[in-house]
């Protein structure tokens, strides 16, 4: 071969080489994908974050863990993409319907353990009780909500309806385990409860116990936090130390926040008007501010989740006859609407809202609202056509 | 265990060594035989070039793949990185008329996966029967048992064969097989009984259903996880003119189903089923080599749905030979473009709770230019793109970049 033609070949291959990494597939919008960091973190927060998104990746089978009675074989199951779930992991609770606890522990309460390994059978409902279905929420931004103080989160809290608009949130009044330590601006009541903050019924008092029990309820993993496996009722050895369940909080608590899209555009614009004139925003609460927080990003920021993080009255139709702490049957959280938008993209293409993925779009969710929101629904049922249509265009902006 | 693996790759490499110092011309090269076009996949384990020395009956072979790739996974990339992938090493003894051994051992990524993939006594009665036993490779499919890297256009192995059926697969068992020839057909069979799959098939870090987890059980090639034997069998036939055609199928019972007399479970199974062909095209010299795998698994309904109860897959390699000349001065030196297409659903089926697909696939296309100094030696330079879906059919991964390698028996 000549040497010019060994100089094309090499030049080819070369070239070839060096040009295909100029058309490597770039990825997603930032934009369009809801995990990721919270930008301002140091150096050693972000490969903490790093470590925390492994251990939220990470799948459990029977020699590592998993069950023997489960519901999911990660946190990924459920929080795919970290956005909201999918029906396939859809959690069932029962046997509580009022502020005196649950009264089916013996039967494998609160949470049905609806799958097994090979081997085991798993639990079953008992005949006639009464449960609820929970879709699992998105996990972006809960580093925000974590970080709002008590005091303000109460401050929202109109429990007799004070300013006659016909809401009256509420907090939900919990105990907490002996591993969760109170915030320094904790508020209790006269019993010693604290402020309920995740979860669909505001159980959870922060992302530590929601995490350390979800390990346990979702996938049997036993830690030294909740160390009764789901299956003996016994206390075992952990299964998770205590390291990984603490980069899994902080994976979550420094997630970024879900991004806005199109927020300028006319139609967003009009809707986000439509949406405050209907009332929504009374308890999707646009924005919120954070406290002082170890995590110096999160600190005294002002965020908007479009929720007051407080439980009201959604009326009959979402009364599911079971419950959490103080809150009663037919209260639920108001969940953030922050990545509504985003939903499809975590949810297999489809939206699955509301507490229990009843709703199969934007608008049956607005339209299943009851209870406190029946004023709302019915401003919103009043909009023509375009205008709702613009109302929703903010939404799925979100 | 690594060590004993060392001090026999050391031995391989003084035995030999002891002679060429006494005399290098004793070495001899025997190549791979593309004389006859009768040549089967059943052929492969024998067919590749090997060294020979003196009157010894062993002969020595092998072959080693090294390449460098540029690969991005949804915008996040590794940057550039160099791989030693594979280091494979070949003894074969003929140790009297009709009695063979051979055995592969393989070093993949450095030392960090080291495996006997095949260690077999070779025993002919008839050319319609022989007798083979020791570690055995599975014959599901075609790739398992004719991977050599040199042979193919392509830096990775195909998914559908290592990821589905899983190549490389081997067991220690026993097994009959056969060939027959008539004018312009050969037909070959093969029947294993062996150790087999376990229960990490459906309980594994992979999260879903996947065949290959059983190969971190280095114990099946002492004992079988459950007693129970892996059936092994493929037909094949082909027309010196057209194609080979392979079918197979491998299954048996995979779980722990008893401990100490005691049932815990049920005997649940997997079954494979396999179509492969190879074909070169007439006038257009075109090669065609693809296989396509069921994979059928008895998950117990009370578990998850994340592990698939079928699965499906397979891939076509495309391979155009454009300038066959004297090239950097390699005589006969062949340049070729290729394409291999790809696809793998891991979990057929829909969820139970919504009635929608199960999606969790991956589709995949990889063109390639392949320099070929001899059948021995091939430099290629592949690009890859793929689209893979997780379990709820959520927007895919793209992956994509480039690979450049080389692999050759030595």
């Amino acid at each position: 071969m000549s040497t010019k033609n060994t100089f094309i070949i090499i030049l080819f291959l070369l070239s070839s080489s060096f040009a295909c990494k100029q058309i490597e597939p770039s990825g997603p919008e930032e934009e369009n994908i809801l995990n990721g960091p919270i930008e301002e973190l140091t150096s050693a927060e972000r490969i903490l974050h790093l470590k925390g998104d492994a251990a939220f990746a990470q799948s459990f089978n029977s020699e590592t863990g998993l069950g023997p009675l489960f519901v999911a074989t990660s946190c990924q199951s459920c929080h795919s993409s970290d956005g909201k779930g999918h029906p396939f992991t859809t959690l069932i609770r029962f046997g509580q319907w009022d502020s005196t606890g649950n009264h089916y522990i013996d039967k494998g309460a609160p949470q049905l353990q609806n799958r097994a390994i090979p081997g085991y059978l798993p639990e079953e409902l008992p005949t006639g009780i009464s449960y609820t279905k929970l879709i699992a929420p998105a996990v972006t931004g809960l580093g925000y909500i974590d970080a709002v103080s008590d005091a303000d989160i109460l401050n929202l809290a109109d429990p007799n309806d004070a300013n006659g608009d016909g809401i009256s949130g509420v907090v939900n009044w919990i105990s907490i385990p002996n591993y969760v330590i109170p915030r320094t601006d904790a508020i209790q009541n006269t019993n010693g409860k604290y402020i309920g903050r995740f979860g669909k019924k505001s159980a959870a008092y922060d992302l530590l116990m929601q995490t350390s029990l979800a390990y346990n309820q979702d996938m049997g993993i036993v830690s030294a936090n909740e160390a009764i496996d789901t299956y003996t009722k016994l206390e075992s050895e952990p299964e998770i130390n205590l390291q990984t369940l603490f980069e899994t909080v902080f994976y979550l608590r420094t997630l970024k926040v879900p991004p806005v899209r199109n927020a300028d555009e006319k139609e967003v614009v009009e809707g986000k008007q439509l949406f405050m004139n209907a009332g929504c925003a009374s308890c999707h609460k646009q924005e919120l501010k954070t406290g002082n927080s170890s995590i110096e990003a999160l600190s005294n920021k002002s965020f908007f989740p479009y929720t007051d993080m407080l439980l009201h009255d959604m009326g009959n139709g979402l009364d599911d006859g079971y419950t959490e702490g103080s809150a009663k049957t037919y209260e639920w959280r108001t969940p953030a609407l922050w990545g509504l938008g985003l939903t499809p993209k975590s949810q297999g293409g489809n939206y699955f809202l509301m507490h229990d993925g009843r709703a199969k779009s934007i608008q049956e969710a607005i339209l299943l609202h009851g209870g406190e929101a029946t004023k709302s629904i019915s401003n919103f049922s009043n909009l023509n056509d375009a205008d709702r249509l613009k109302l929703l265009k903010f939404l799925e902006n979100l | 265990m690594k060590n004993i693996y060392l001090i026999l790759i050391s031995n391989l490499f003084l035995f030999p060594s002891a002679f060429s110092q006494n005399d290098s011309s004793l070495f001899k090269q025997i190549p791979i035989d593309t004389s006859s076009k009768m040549n089967l996949n059943v052929d492969a384990i024998y067919n590749r070039p090997f060294l020979n020395f003196g009157k010894s009956p062993v002969t020595l072979g092998g072959y080693f793949e090294t390449n460098f790739q540029h690969i991005s996974n949804n915008g996040i990339t590794e940057g550039l990185q160099f791989q030693a992938r594979r280091l494979t090493l070949f003894v074969a003894s003929s140790i009297r008329n009709r009695i063979k051994f051979l055995c592969e051992l393989e070093f993949e990524d450095g030392t960090k996966e080291i495996s006997l993939e095949f260690a077999a006594l070779d025993v002919e009665f008839n050319p319609l029967l022989n007798l083979r036993a020791g570690i055995i490779l599975n014959p599901i499919g075609a790739f398992n048992q004719n991977h050599d890297g040199p042979k193919w256009e392509f830096i990775d192995r195909p998914i559908s064969a290592t990821q589905l059926l899983p190549a490389t697969w081997s067991n220690a068992g026993f097994g009959l097989y056969g060939k027959k020839y008539s004018g312009k057909w050969a037909f070959s069979y093969e029947l294993y009984l062996s150790n087999g799959f376990d229960d990490k098939i459906i309980s594994n870090e992979s999260n879903r259903t996947d065949l290959s987890a059983s190969k971190k059980n280095t114990a099946r090639f002492e004992e079988s996880s459950n007693g129970e034997p892996l059936y092994t069998g493929k037909i094949s036939i082909k027309n010196k003119k057209y194609a080979e055609l392979g079918f197979s199928y491998m299954g048996g019972v995979y779980n722990k189903f008893e401990i100490d007399g005691l049932a815990i479970d049920k005997k649940r199974g997997v079954h494979v089923f396999a179509i492969d062909f190879n074909s070169t095209l007439p006038k257009l010299n075109t090669y065609l080599v693809g296989e396509w795998a069921w994979v059928f698994v008895d998950v117990p309904k009370t578990y998850t749905q994340q592990y698939g109860r079928q699965q499906q897959g397979g891939f076509l390699d495309i391979v155009q030979a454009i300038i066959k000349r004297k090239i950097f001065g390699f005589d006969n030196a062949v340049i070729n473009i290729a394409c291999r297409l790809e696809y793998v659903d891991w979990n057929v089926g829909n969820f139970n709770e919504t009635g929608g697909n199960i999606a969790e696939n991956i589709v995949s296309i990889s063109p390639a230019i392949s320099f070929r100094t001899s059948l021995q030696t091939v430099f290629r330079l592949n690009f890859k793109r793929s689209l893979q879906t997780d379990l709820f059919g959520n927007p895919p991964s793209l992956l994509g970049g480039f690979q450049f390698g080389l692999s050759s028996y030595f």
